[in-house]
């Protein structure tokens, strides 16, 4: 091949100053960074101008924008760039096109939440409970320490739980049982969650006997949901730590159980805690079991262990459905409820990534 | 149990306290004997009949082609076979005399007495220069004052020729150094549970020449205090390095590998007993 070539390369440069026809097919021209854009907006002008004399259509107009940009994109590229180029910007534009259609929903939520919930982020909001609040005023105090209580306790029994069997299937667990857990594990992940909720009810109800409301009650059923995220994020966790670590434990004369405990836990453990504030987000603003098991309650109730308990999902649930009159009170406390939810999830989701950018080990695979 | 894995047992666990409360001053290593040993994955015969003796304070090379089995060999030569799923082993390995595969002796004695550095260096990454090389000792919550755990650091750091070099960061992740200085302190964290034994797998093929010299010199040097097995890719290395060189092959793919010859290196090198070897030392094949 180098025979073949390179005599008739090596003198051409010299002896044509004009380079040879480019081999590839490309061309010297290249589509400027605002390209692009322009040919985006360029093609929505002209549209929203055609669209105008026939009727306007906004759905038609982003279709047809999507459409002809990457037409066009595709044939100026042509022109300039050359045949490969072209093909990428255009599936580059329907690509970021796909992208932004995913994200219109996201986008119209968090506006709606938002722009409804801003009337109710007052410090009364925050400060009271609906303690004798009867049409406007009143607040989330208790629904807010509702959800940390029932939220927490149900993080304290599924963390540890969680844990120790992801160790068990990932360091320990082999054969019929580990094939078993491990697909119990995932029927648990697609439990709905108003089934876990009715799992919580009836086991109190048979203890207690029926119509028995409590905090507790509901931890339980948030405990079911988040026990199959923490094993399944902590078995991912634990497979990321090399082998290699746990080798050179070994061949100190290091037993199982310590290498476990002492290198291998250690090295997984900002990811680990990572995954269960993922969990915590994800259960967090679950309604419908808490619905059933906590009830609703306008005081603030520090036992979960007696009573019913107020909670954020459940709140603005109840406000949202049951207003009273005139309902514009309720409905604002409702939507403020959920602001707030979406906030101490997005805080957790924040404090995941730091956790785990601050925390976490490069791993050499 | 019966008596005699009693024994072994009790002989087992007080010298490893001999080794961890005496001092290492006069210490030797040990001897490695191994009888019909054969290694299996699951049904497949890895390596089939190895006889072989390995001399107390010489270092022990372990040549041949790849996946003629020295590094499981050499795995099996501490029970760190048995760590992958469906593998064992039979025939005998004894250390001075003891089995360490019989009934009642438990692997995790064996490797505090049969240590082992591995290809690629593995430092703890969540452990400092001074945790890491204390990890043996502190993995097995061992009680020990902080003066005592000072000077072992120390010592074993010095051994690998690591301490002027990390010594005013002992507190930094162990991580941090580079290729070859973390290979030393992956030395030194198997040195500072003074095993009689040390087995080193490739311990130079992810280091550069200079780095790989050091650790040659290092072995040198250590082979006073421990009786050292090394496999490596590099017939240089073996010849450089090494009192005796082991030479092992395989017919075909799929057939086990066996151990052709083991005797002192010069002879290995310059006039082998078997042609096979000849022809693996010359660079006819492999």
């Amino acid at each position: 091949m180098t025979d073949g070539q390179t005599p008739t390369m090596a003198p051409e440069p010299a002896a044509a100053p004009t380079p040879p026809a480019d081999p590839f097919g490309d061309k010297d021209g290249r589509i400027p960074a605002w390209g692009p854009w322009a040919v985006i907006f360029g093609t929505a002008a002209a549209l929203t101008g055609v669209l105008v004399a026939i009727g306007f259509n906004l759905v038609l107009l982003l279709i047809g924008t999507t459409l002809f940009s990457i037409f066009g994109i595709y044939v100026w590229g042509r022109i300039v760039e050359g045949r490969r180029q072209a093909f990428d910007r255009a599936i580059t534009l329907g690509i970021g096109s796909i992208f932004a259609l995913a994200m219109v929903p996201l986008a119209s939520l968090l506006y709606t939440v938002i722009s409804k919930g801003l009337a109710r982020m007052d410090s009364e909001f925050f400060t009271t409970s609906m303690r004798n609040v009867i049409s406007d005023g009143g607040g989330i105090l208790h629904a807010a320490v509702g959800t940390a209580i029932i939220t927490g306790l149900a993080t304290l029994a599924s963390v540890p739980i969680g844990i120790m069997a992801a160790v068990y299937l990932h360091e320990y667990g082999k054969g019929k049982l580990k094939r078993a857990l491990t697909f119990f594990v995932d029927v648990m992940t697609g439990i709905p969650s108003i089934v876990a909720g009715l799992f919580a009810f009836a086991l109190f109800a048979i203890l207690f006997g029926p119509g028995i409301r409590l905090g507790v009650m509901g931890s339980l059923a948030l405990t079911v949901l988040m026990i199959p995220i923490v094993v399944r994020s902590t078995e991912e966790m634990l497979r990321v730590v090399p082998d290699g670590l746990r080798e050179a434990s070994f061949a100190l004369g290091v037993s199982k159980w310590r290498t476990v405990a002492k290198v291998v836990l250690p090295t997984a453990m900002a990811g680990i805690v990572t995954g269960v504030m993922l969990a915590v987000a994800r259960v967090i603003g679950e309604t419908a079991p808490l619905l059933i098991t906590t009830g609703t309650f306008s005081s603030v109730n520090l036992n979960p262990f007696e009573g019913r308990m107020a909670n954020l999902p459940v709140f603005s649930y109840t406000q949202y459905k049951f207003p009273g009159v005139p309902p514009e009170p309720f409905i604002d406390r409702a939507w403020g409820a959920a602001l707030v939810l979406i906030l101490i999830v997005m805080v957790l989701f924040l404090a995941a990534r730091l956790v785990s950018r601050r925390y976490g080990i490069e791993l050499r695979k | 149990m019966d008596t005699k894995e009693r024994q072994v047992e009790t002989a087992a666990s007080s010298a490893t306290k001999d080794s961890t409360q005496s001092s290492r001053s006069g210490a030797v290593g040990k001897r490695i004997e191994t009888k019909d040993l054969n290694i299996y994955y699951r049904s497949f015969l890895a390596v089939k009949d190895v006889t072989m003796t390995v001399q107390p304070n010489k270092v022990t090379a372990l040549i041949g082609s790849s996946g003629c089995g020295k590094s499981t060999f050499l795995r099996s030569l501490n029970r760190m076979h048995e760590l992958i799923n469906g593998a064992r082993v039979e025939g005998s390995v004894t250390l001075e005399g003891q089995d360490i595969y019989s009934a009642g002796v438990d692997p995790v004695r064996v490797r505090q007495q049969i240590g082992m550095v591995f290809q690629s260096p593995n430092p703890f990454p969540t452990m400092s220069i001074y945790d890491n090389t204390a990890a043996g000792l502190k993995l097995n919550s061992k009680r020990m004052d902080k003066e005592q755990m000072d000077g072992i650091v120390e010592k074993s750091l010095r051994g690998a020729h690591l301490w002027e070099e990390v010594k005013d960061r002992l507190d930094k992740p162990g991580a941090g150094l580079s290729g070859g200085q973390q290979q030393r302190l992956c030395i030194a964290r198997a040195t500072a549970v003074e095993p009689d034994v040390l087995l080193m797998d490739e311990p130079c093929s992810a280091l550069d020449p200079i780095a790989t010299s050091a650790i040659e010199d290092l072995m040198e040097e250590i082979k006073e205090e421990f009786t050292i097995v090394i496999v490596t890719h590099n017939m240089q290395q073996a010849a450089r390095a090494s009192d005796r060189t082991g030479f092992f092959n395989i017919g075909e793919t799929g057939d086990p590998g066996v151990l052709i010859e083991l005797d002192e290196t010069d002879k290995i090198f310059s006039n082998p007993a078997r042609k096979e070897t000849e022809d693996y030392v010359s660079g006819k094949f492999g």
